[in-house]
């Protein structure tokens, strides 16, 4: 088991941010971590944007990561990755989805979409790489359902932990609604498959 | 064997653990989920109020019966339940009655920061609070024992990070499930529980000297504990703060108190006797470190840490840095410096039916006296069709008040359904009666949308998911004596419009409910409409919707399929018909 590990997600609302958390979690308590976890609901379901923070560690008082202290972001949105530099360690790996949705300023015309680039450049600022995944592009493909990009992230996390794939498909099936459960274990895997592809 | 649970499933199991029998409330966040989990558990009643304080009259009507019960609401609900907290304070509530209190530090989802621990000293009830879910789930059940030894409503406070956060939880043994004998007698005692004057006088003793007795609980219970460290610097806290404190300070010497009033004098004066210095660390007010400054113990608190906004490990951190309290840790090479990006705020749903009447409003002009619900977010840009927004229920009534300065702007009162249930009703009678001209908007979606889509009157459920009867707005108001009544959908546009114009021409005091069912939650999608890039000019109008799926394009704009609900009003909208209703069948 290792000292500590904290994760932060961020994504926009129905992204299924929090379900990937909430699998994140229980993994971890299954693995004999003490764990916990912070989000804000509230307005999330409108459009905003939605972080969510897991920590895993032999006992943890706080449910908030401190700031320059998170071992991986997991951002189902490129923007949205974009927001939190600040509390990635030296060390730390972004996982971030290839997708964007256009907040309103950018939709009025009244601000730009960052670039990858820029993206990368801010977040490899404080951290130390980007891994920049098909996510959305494999949910399209295995049945367009919000959520299964997130799944498909953590196929991608799991391989870079130690805790057995096992645990973490049993998680994902016990956690997701039972008539996509079968879509979701796919996505699991196709996440694993692409950490082997790259 | 234990479970991942947010503070709010564990307090609704902590309640069910217990015995609690009847829970009632008025959801808020961050508040509601405690509720919606609790019914879920076998032989309990649970219900939605139209507001807290008629769920706290409940609450106490059940206790009075004998039976455990819990009453639960955000920090401001209290505000709305002050009255019936006061009254039971001085009657004492039988059974057992835990009063669950969400505070907002930060201000998540609410209008305003409030540390209702002030409340348990207003109205002299003990107050626990929990640090985590473990917590959580045992004070219910402390507090029930404490409300039927002591014979007071006890106050269990959470805040967001309590309630939102999830912490390992030990699942309990099934409480036993408990043969109804009897039907609960109610025991006449109208001395105890007439409060006209005479009775209160005499009640009134009896809760100081309960105060007392409490004070002396409190010294003893280990709900307030010392975890003894390094002596140099000794920290009173308690709730979520103690848990940023322990990342922060990680050997010092404890005071944690899981009751915070009344508090325990003694073991402060023995806690203050074993450290150099006393600190307390505590969100909002300072309400811990006056009370032991008032005691002649040497303290600081808010001279180090914020009496505003929420506290993170950060914010604690740096404080206590600043003061000295600990070595700033040594500075990384390159500070992470923070960008400007476009900001993501929560938006009006696509195909929401409040865009519709904002739209609406902004185009005539008219001064717009709002409320709180997922319809405040009309006040956004571009929307930007709302001028005031107090608490629940205040918006009828500031447009009364602006009628009667004389102010001869238009204006209309504009709140949702669940609002209107909740405190929208005496001002609308208000109108009627002092004769003024207000004219009042009901966005009737028939859920509480912004918390989660809970029922309420108006939805034909109950909490229980039972059918039930549905509370009709017109007919209400026809009930009270509005002459002036009309019924409109927002996606008619045009008629929407004529429809407010007439009511503003109207010097009678009038209502327009507004009906359309809440898209998130009827889950309702029709066709994309389709932007004809030749005959679209980019000026622009349509955006004024504020619609998400809604993009300019460098040469038109752009509706975006997947998040597009198909509503129509944007081709309503457009000057040079360059958006067109899909046809159905294509």
């Amino acid at each position: 088991m290792r000292k500590k590990l904290d994760f932060l997600f961020a994504g926009v609302g129905g992204q299924g941010t929090i379900l990937a958390s909430n699998i994140v979690s229980e993994v971890g308590m299954r693995c004999g971590y003490d764990v916990k976890k912070s989000e804000v609901h509230g307005m999330s379901q409108r459009g905003g944007a939605v972080e969510s923070h897991v920590r895993w560690a032999e006992k943890v008082y706080s449910p908030l990561i401190e700031e320059g202290n998170a071992d991986f972001l997991l951002a189902f949105e490129m923007l949205e990755a974009a927001r939190w530099p600040h509390f990635l360690a030296p060390g730390s790996v972004a996982l971030v989805n290839i997708h964007q949705v256009m907040p309103p300023s950018v939709n009025l015309g009244q601000e730009k979409y960052p670039e990858e680039k820029e993206i990368e450049s801010i977040l490899t600022g404080a951290g130390d790489r980007v891994i920049w995944l098909e996510g959305a592009a494999k949910a399209v493909e295995l049945g367009n359902h919000p959520t299964l990009a997130g799944v498909v992230l953590l196929g991608v996390l799991s391989t870079r932990l130690d805790e057995p794939a096992e645990t973490w498909l049993r998680a994902v099936e016990d956690l997701v609604p039972a008539k996509f459960k079968e879509l979701n274990v796919k996505a699991f895997w196709a996440g694993r498959e692409m950490a082997a592809g790259s | 064997m234990k479970k991942l649970m947010s503070g709010n499933e564990a307090i609704a199991y902590g309640a069910y653990l217990s015995g609690v029998k009847v829970g009632s409330a008025y959801p808020g966040t961050p508040s509601t989920e405690i509720m919606e989990n609790f019914v879920k558990y076998p032989g309990v009643y649970t219900e939605w109020a139209p507001n807290e304080k008629v769920a706290l009259d409940v609450g106490v009507g059940s206790a009075y019966a004998g039976t455990r019960t819990m009453v639960t609401m955000k920090h401001v609900g209290m505000n709305v339940a002050a009255d019936p907290l006061f009254y039971v304070s001085y009657t004492g509530s039988n059974g057992g009655l835990v009063i669950v209190n969400a505070d907002d530090p930060g201000m998540h989802s609410s209008q305003n920061e409030q540390d209702n621990r002030n409340y348990a000293k207003f109205a002299k009830v003990p107050m626990l609070e929990p640090a985590d879910s473990e917590e959580a789930k045992q004070y219910v059940g402390v507090a029930l024992e404490i409300s039927e030894t002591y014979d007071t409503p006890v106050i269990l406070r959470t805040v967001t990070r309590i309630s939102h956060s999830k912490s390992a939880v030990e699942i309990e043994p099934e409480p036993p499930l408990v043969e109804k004998t009897a039907l609960p007698a109610y025991q006449r005692n109208p001395g105890k529980y007439v409060m006209v004057p005479a009775n209160a006088k005499r009640r009134h003793p009896v809760v100081v000297e309960r105060q007392k007795q409490l004070s002396q609980y409190a010294e003893n219970s280990p709900l307030n504990r010392i975890e003894p460290g390094d002596d140099r610097i000794g920290i009173i806290t308690a709730g979520i703060a103690y848990q940023y404190a322990r990342e922060v300070f990680p050997t010092a010497s404890f005071l944690k108190l899981g009751m915070v009033n009344p508090l325990p004098e003694q073991l402060i004066r023995d806690f203050a006797g074993q450290v150099n210095e006393v600190i307390v660390i505590e969100e909002l007010e300072p309400f811990i470190e006056e009370h032991v400054r008032l005691m002649g113990i040497a303290v600081r608190g808010k001279e180090i840490f914020p009496n505003i906004d929420e506290f993170s490990p950060q914010i604690v951190r740096e404080c206590a840095i600043a003061a000295g309290l600990i070595e700033a840790e040594p500075a990384s090479d390159t500070p992470v410096p923070r960008f400007d990006l476009p900001v993501r705020p929560p938006m009006l749903c696509p195909g929401c039916g409040h865009r519709g009447v904002f739209y609406t409003l902004k185009q005539l002009g008219v001064l717009v006296l709002g409320d709180i619900g997922c319809y405040t977010l009309g006040a956004a840009p571009p929307l930007a069709a709302m001028h005031t927004t107090g608490c629940m229920g205040a918006g009828i009534g500031v447009a009364h008040g602006i009628d009667k300065a004389g102010v001869i702007d238009r204006c209309v009162a504009i709140i949702g359904d669940s609002t209107f249930f909740h405190s929208g009703i005496n001002p609308l009678i208000n109108v009627l009666y002092n004769q003024g001209t207000t004219t009042t908007i009901v966005l009737d979606n028939r859920v509480t949308a912004m918390t989660g889509h809970q029922m309420h009157p108006g939805s034909g459920r109950t909490l229980q998911n039972k059918e039930t009867f549905q509370v009709n707005i017109s007919a209400l108001a026809r009930g009270i004596g509005y002459e002036k009544i009309d019924e409109v959908s927002p996606y008619d546009l045009d008629k929407l419009s004529a429809v407010v114009e007439d009511h503003l021409a109207s010097k009678l005091p009038s209502l327009i409910v507004v009906k359309h069912p809440c898209v998130l939650y009827a889950r309702e999608k029709h066709p994309v409409p389709v932007v004809d890039p030749d005959t679209c000019v980019n000026c622009g109008t349509c955006l004024e919707l504020g619609c998400s799926p809604l993009t300019q394009e460098e040469d038109s704009i752009s509706i975006n399929p997947m998040l597009c609900n198909g509503c129509g009003m944007c081709a309503q909208t457009c000057p040079t018909g360059a958006i067109q209703i899909a046809e159905i069948n294509s």
